[in-house]
């Protein structure tokens, strides 16, 4: 179908793990005391991201295999 | 506490993302298999984790919630007896029949396998049901957020009345789902989905690891709750010792075998997303792919249910009905169960009792008020981005169902048959407006008429309750005719309302909950047992009825039933692809995997 998924999910999760790092970087501790003292917001940023950089590398990875198979098919017929 | 202008910030990049795909996807919209069948062209993961989410609507989320904060893991009998077998049984055998016989949806097999009247009726039930379904899904929305308050404060900076905030959710709803569906058709509902299965994955999964560590964890939450509250299985042998008020049978017969077949295997919303895949094994393991993470949700959306029943009582209670996020009006917090507080009557604001004078908890607020609870600014719009993603995830699988079917089956069949292709697409987009313009409409009648809501869900269920049995027979029987099998359907549907009309649950009152035929020929301990066995009666009468009727009226040839039929049609062999993904392996495995989780609630 021409997109694959796998781009625009890792680089959602990409940029919502950086945002929600970065406030967890700056924010109020004051505000952690609701998540039992944890700073979610930085442990939970960098979770996304790592997942958004992980699904980012299999589209990668998708489209570098079908580039070679399309490259393949292309030798045989010729 | 209101939102941050990071929480914001979450929920527009959220939105940015699911826009962007529609619009992406806009060019690759040629044909009208493009648009209502992706071209068939999608991988079995991609249409696996769409064909979960597409169900993951307002009911799944909020719904099994307060469900795990009503009857507690007990609910997780709708996954593991309610979905999984179904879902094993339509990869497995029944795939082969929708993907095979090139049908474009679900009512068009019956046209191929039945005849013309059996497909008009599923064709009309269907349209109908999916554009009530997303009204209500809508309507649900639209109330937790103005429960939640969400838009006060973007609507005070604009002068505009906090009242707006309903009509402001539908609309933004409405406007979000119609883009990516309208550009992007069904492939922009599904890369949606599968992007909004990771996000509510995303959402949730802190809320339960938090709301487990503040209780002490699983062992302290078991010693927290009642001991029925964490067994599955426990007090299953009689309706009258277990929370969910029905015993094994009616809940192995009416939810895992009638109601759970009847939706995972008949029902074109869910059909639909294996019917998008790129080959006949792909589409076998859409469902078996899906049926890996559906067995997990319990942990995800049953868990914080039982969590907010367990926890201690906050000294100043999350969720609201007043002006802030964190107040709760005084008299149903004085009620409250855990984080769950009593039901107010809107109008008044007085907490709502039952007949018996008992106070009546607000179970849908357990989600909400889990996310208020424990989640800081930042993931706290995470959270609600991740409530909001499911609610329209549920509302496009409708839309997308809908302007296929209204097409192809409506339009197509007996309004315009024979226009070229691109005029079927241009239907498909206008249906798509049309669909989504029905959705409100159904969600403002949801404002005014709630009991015509809950008596049209009533309907739905007399309707798709017998539905299983004329798939199974049409499948698996050469010998059913579309004669049996259009007033089989029929019979079905009048026995399931007869049914409800000569039973009532306990404590209840004759009218819309049953009973309205006059003289009660039984009475059952719960709504959820004398629902079940609504479904069984109908299920019977209409399996009954097909082979009757069959047997008395002239069979097709059997040359027209190949590729339809079990019996007729040449077995699927899968030798391209390794033993572990062959649809027989994976459903064995996600059956023993669906076993070892009831033995370890049990």
């Amino acid at each position: 179908m021409g997109l694959d998924i796998r781009w625009p999910i890792g680089l959602m999760f990409l940029i919502l793990g950086l945002l929600l790092g970065a406030y967890g970087l700056w924010s109020d501790p004051v505000i952690y005391s609701k998540s039992l003292g944890v700073n979610v917001n930085l442990i939970w940023g960098a979770v996304l991201a790592i997942f958004g950089l992980l699904m980012i590398a299999l589209g990668r990875r998708g489209q570098l295999r079908a580039a070679k198979t399309k490259n393949d098919r292309d030798a045989t017929a010729r | 506490m209101s939102l941050r202008p990071i929480d914001w910030l979450v929920m527009l990049v959220y939105v940015a993302f699911v826009v962007g795909i529609g619009l992406i996807l806009k060019r690759h919209m040629k044909t009208s298999t493009d648009f209502f069948l992706s071209g068939r062209a999608l991988p079995a993961w991609v249409c696996g984790l769409a064909f979960v989410s597409a169900n993951l609507g307002a009911q799944e989320v909020i719904g099994m919630a307060a469900s795990g904060a009503k009857y507690g893991i007990a609910t997780s009998h709708f996954y593991w007896i309610g979905a999984i077998p179904a879902m094993v049984f339509v990869g497995v055998f029944m795939m082969p029949f929708y993907y095979g016989s090139r049908a474009r949806s679900v009512p068009e097999y019956l046209r191929l396998r039945f005849d013309e009247k059996t497909r008009a009726l599923n064709a009309v039930a269907f349209t109908v049901m999916t554009i009530f379904s997303s009204g209500i899904s809508m309507y649900a929305m639209a109330r937790l957020i103005q429960i939640l308050h969400l838009f006060d404060a973007p609507l005070a900076w604009l002068s505009i009345s906090p009242a707006w905030g309903f009509h402001l959710s539908i609309l933004v709803s409405a406007l979000v789902v119609l883009v990516y569906v309208f550009f992007g058709g069904l492939s922009g509902a599904i890369y949606n989905e599968v992007l909004q299965f990771f996000l509510i994955v995303a959402g949730f999964l802190p809320l339960v690891w938090l709301g487990l560590k503040s209780v002490g964890g699983w062992e302290s939450l078991k010693a927290r709750v009642p001991a029925e509250m964490t067994h599955a299985w426990m007090g299953m042998g009689s309706p009258h010792t277990n929370p969910l008020g029905v015993e094994w049978f009616g809940l192995a017969m009416g939810l895992g075998f009638v109601l759970s077949f009847g939706y995972w295997c008949t029902d074109f919303l869910v059909v639909q997303r294996a019917m998008a895949a790129h080959s006949m094994s792909a589409a076998r393991r859409t469902p078996l792919i899906a049926a890996l993470p559906k067995m997990f949700f319990p942990l995800l959306v049953i868990l914080p249910g039982l969590i907010a029943i367990g926890v201690a009582a906050p000294a100043t209670r999350p969720a609201a009905q007043n002006s802030t996020l964190e107040m709760k009006t005084a008299p149903a917090a004085d009620f409250a169960r855990g984080l769950i507080p009593a039901k107010t009557n809107g109008a008044t604001g007085e907490v709502v009792r039952d007949s018996d004078g008992k106070v009546v908890l607000d179970y849908d607020l357990a989600i909400p008020n889990m996310l208020l609870r424990y989640f800081p600014s930042g993931l706290l719009g995470l959270g609600l981005t991740a409530l909001l993603a499911s609610f329209m995830s549920g509302m496009a699988g409708n839309v997308t169902a809908f302007n296929t079917v209204w097409t192809y089956d409506i339009y197509q069949a007996y309004i315009r048959p024979g226009a070229s292709d691109s005029h079927y697409l241009r239907m498909g987009r206008v249906a798509t407006v049309a669909g989504i313009a029905l959705s409100v409409m159904a969600a403002y009648l949801a404002t005014r008429f709630n009991n015509i809501m809950d008596m049209l869900q009533l309907i739905f269920a007399f309707v798709n309750a017998p539905l299983f049995a004329t798939f199974l027979l049409g499948m698996f029987w050469k010998r059913a005719t579309g004669h049996g099998a259009f007033f089989g359907l029929l019979s079905g549907t009048l026995a399931a309302a007869l049914h409800h009309g000569a039973t009532l649950p306990a404590g209840a009152v004759a009218g819309i909950k049953g009973g309205w035929l006059g003289p009660l020929l039984h009475s059952y301990p719960s709504e959820m047992a004398q629902n079940f066995w609504t479904a069984i009666f109908a299920w019977t009468t209409c399996f009954l009825a097909t082979i009757l009727i069959s047997l008395v009226t002239r069979p097709r040839a059997e040359k027209d039933l190949v590729g339809l039929v079990y019996s007729l049609t040449p077995r699927q062999r899968e030798q391209d692809v390794a033993w572990y993904l062959r649809p027989a392996a994976l459903g064995v495995g996600v059956l023993i995997l669906a076993a070892a989780l009831n033995f370890i609630f049990r």
